[in-house]
């Protein structure tokens, strides 16, 4: 199959800090394996953004510096960090109290798949030889009260990632409250996807292209007309 | 009078029998109770059910329980990472069962089974193939799925100082699983690096007070599994 592939657009931190701009000063917040790990270097100075891991420990930080780090302070990817001034440690049924709960603010995760009516599938392809694997994620999608979603546009062969339904096993229901990919941020609209804003350069029509559902323009109307 | 040291792990893991179920603690390789797990690895009981959160990586700690297969049963959230491939194995070719659990599920039934709590409720997983078969339930106008509790037979556990009664305190993100496992097993077993005298440890900033554990191993030097990995280093 010779099928082209999208462009470029945002970078994965250009993606992190379009994120991180959205999450309010004072929010407590658990950021998933892979890209949105990214976020947390791109809070504005402004605000302060108390990140959770559900492996125990409020207050995450930076990484270390190579050589101190410490195999007993890591984060939910199993990735050496540290822990703030104002950090706290607690046992796995604390940690999703907190998630399941409901006391944390935001969830950035990443995906496999979104559906436009919010669906998320982020952990399994349920291909036969797989090996399932769900750690977290479904108890974050049901507990945390804003659930955002940060993921490439499109698979690496170019597959759109969003669409009409998943095809995977799913990881919640309609949890899925706004995506940031590098080609468009897109919000869960009652109506399906709504884009509220492109990567420079890019036309609706273009990211409509790579969209496996209808995707409909909520940029503020100044934004449109410039297009 | 109480006293809950053992002086070895291997006395410490004497009594675990084939068809056991036995917790072990850990996220990865923080507070992985490696040398208890070693000493279960040395006992040969075949027929186990492991109810841990991974499978353990390259072939030392639970990996080496896994690989010879002594394991019938994981009970598990997250059965694979960057350098486990004894599970997969394992698992592919149907020589080991796999019931596996959101994490956040895993550590409530724990909890319920240490606390008396047989089942509850939980929003997690519904709308999901892992609710499937299971009871449900609307509460507040949102639909629950039951989940029932998870007790042991022995749990392992890695701490970092415990006195003779049992009390721990942990280190860091290794606390983990730790607590809610010495509730829910008829008998724990912790590792620790330091053993303290009584009134030594402040009761305020005790972690699991000394009622859940009925075994303590002095380990001053637990090894690093991650180094163990990279070493290529395979348990025995």
């Amino acid at each position: 199959m010779n099928q082209d592939l999208p462009p470029v657009g945002w970078s994965r931190d250009d993606m992190a800090r379009l994120a991180a701009i959205d999450i309010a000063d004072g929010s407590y917040v658990n950021l998933g394996i892979g890209i949105p790990e990214l976020v947390a270097a791109h809070v504005p100075p402004s605000r302060e953004v108390v990140f959770h891991t559900e492996n125990g420990l409020i207050g995450v930080g930076p990484p270390p510096p190579a050589g101190f780090e410490d195999p007993e302070l890591i984060n939910a990817g199993k990735k050496p960090v540290t822990a703030l001034p104002g950090a706290a440690y607690f046992h796995h049924a604390d940690s999703f109290a907190m998630i399941r709960g409901g006391h944390l603010d935001v969830s950035v995760l990443g995906a496999m798949q979104v559906s436009e009516k919010g669906d998320l599938a982020n952990w399994s392809t349920g291909e036969p030889d797989a090996i399932p694997a769900v750690g977290g994620a479904m108890d974050l999608v049901a507990g945390v009260k804003t659930v955002v979603v940060l993921t490439e546009h499109t698979t690496k062969s170019g597959e759109p990632k969003l669409l009409r339904r998943c095809t995977f096993p799913l990881t919640g229901r309609g949890v899925v409250r706004r995506v940031y990919t590098n080609l468009a941020v897109v919000e869960l609209s009652p109506d399906g996807f709504a884009a509220l804003a492109l990567a420079p350069g890019l036309s609706l029509e273009e990211v409509r292209r790579w969209t496996g559902a209808p995707l409909s323009d909520a940029r503020p109307e100044h934004v449109r007309n410039g297009e | 009078m109480i006293d809950k040291r053992v002086e070895s792990c291997a006395a410490a893991v004497a009594d675990i029998s084939h068809g056991a179920t036995v917790m072990i603690g850990g996220f990865g390789e923080a507070g992985s109770p490696l040398e208890l797990i070693h000493a279960l690895v040395d006992r040969g009981a075949r027929d186990l059910t492991i109810v841990s959160n991974n499978t353990g990586s390259g072939r030392v700690g639970l990996a080496a329980l896994i690989a010879p297969g002594r394991v019938a049963k994981m009970i598990c959230s997250y059965p694979r990472s960057a350098n486990s491939t004894v599970f997969p194995e394992l698992y592919r070719s149907g020589r080991i069962a796999l019931e596996l659990v959101p994490q956040g599920t895993l550590a409530e039934r724990i909890r319920a089974g240490g606390a008396g709590i047989p089942a509850f409720y939980t929003p997690s997983a519904v709308g999901t193939i892992l609710a499937d078969g299971k009871e449900s339930r609307v509460f507040d106008g949102r639909e629950h799925i039951l989940e029932h509790a998870i007790r042991a037979d022995f749990a392992l556990v890695r701490a970092d100082r415990a006195d003779r009664y049992g009390n721990l305190t942990y280190s860091k993100t290794a606390r983990n699983f730790g607590p809610i496992m010495c509730t829910a097993a008829d008998c724990s077993i912790v590792q620790v690096r330091s053993i303290s005298e009584p009134g030594e440890m402040d009761a305020e900033c005790v972690i699991t007070p000394g009622i859940f554990v009925q075994r303590v191993v002095h380990v001053a030097n637990p090894q690093q599994e991650s180094r163990l990995v990279r070493e290529g280093v395979a348990y025995p």
